[in-house]
């Protein structure tokens, strides 16, 4: 009787290694992918030409197609816990669809929805430095590949205005204390910003919390919805 | 534990590990879905964020 109990507890402990280490991952990847999958799909079908903003090409429409810069529009800073974005990142998968929502608690944004913006920073587009973090192991573990980045990656933020395209530059380890790296120009303390970055945290090494793992992007380009998504999302790797 | 289980089972043997395997298998999803979640913000302090 002790010992199928003990027998019993050691296969439930067991499983949730297994659980922790795979199968979590698994279903909590496969819900946030398609929770994020779902708010693009719905802001695809909110968006209808007429109450979009009027943008304006700068370049006559038979020229040839050059990349159309459009001033990105610069959305409000999200409440906390509140969904404001997906990121798709095509190096981790061209169905990578992770819902950003604000704010960097993991009890209310990177335990239960995914990718947290650290409140303060800038926002996509925004002239500083756009700041996340999420998990890099566990509860989905939305950056699990960072450090898979190869220089040039296009790491794409998808609002309901439209996508903002940027290119993985380079990755830092640092230790959890060094704030630094979310100022407006990173690990520079007392520059005013003039170029918009992304920053990307997540811990380091995996499964232990003694470091942390930075990667850096610059802004590309801003593509507003009546565009259609950008061609970074499907380009060859 | 197990054969008291067995033997508090209805009906003939295979009626029996059918009720088993279904009990097997509500008790993982309890344990996949609700039990592990909960016990894994006690276990699994990770943290992702520089402060």
């Amino acid at each position: 009787m002790v010992g199928e109990i003990l027998i019993t507890a050691g296969v439930i402990t067991l499983l949730y290694v297994v659980w922790q280490l795979w199968i979590g991952d698994v279903i909590y990847g496969a819900e946030r992918n398609a929770a994020g999958n779902e708010l693009s799909q719905s802001w695809a079908q909110e968006f209808t030409p007429e109450t979009a903003p009027e943008t304006t090409p700068s370049i006559a429409p038979d020229e040839p197609q050059t990349p159309v810069q459009v001033e990105p529009v610069i959305i409000a800073e999200p409440a906390d816990a509140e969904q404001f974005g997906v990121m798709h990142i095509p190096r981790f998968g061209a169905d990578y669809a992770f819902p950003i929502a604000g704010g960097v608690s993991r009890a209310r944004t990177l335990d239960p929805i995914g990718i947290g913006h650290y409140p303060g920073t800038s926002m996509p587009g925004e002239v500083g430095n756009f700041a996340l973090a999420a998990h890099r192991t566990t509860w989905g573990k939305p950056f699990n590949r960072i450090a898979d980045l190869h220089i040039g990656d296009a790491i794409v933020v998808e609002t309901q205005g439209g996508w903002y395209t940027y290119r993985f530059r380079t990755l830092e380890y640092v230790t959890p204390d060094e704030v630094e790296v979310l100022l407006p120009v990173p690990q520079a303390e007392g520059v005013p910003a003039g170029t918009k970055y992304i920053t990307l945290t997540s811990c380091s090494p995996m499964f232990a919390m003694t470091e942390r793992i930075i990667a850096y992007g610059v802004f590309e380009s801003y593509t507003p919805r009546d565009a259609g998504p950008p061609a970074a999302l499907s380009e060859e790797l | 534990m197990y054969a008291a289980l067995w033997s508090v089972l209805p009906g003939p043997w295979w009626v029996r590990l059918l009720i088993l395997l279904v009990l097997i298998a509500a008790v993982l999803y309890g344990l996949l879905f609700y039990v592990f979640p909960w016990i894994s913000q006690f276990v699994n302090p990770q943290e992702v964020t520089v402060q």
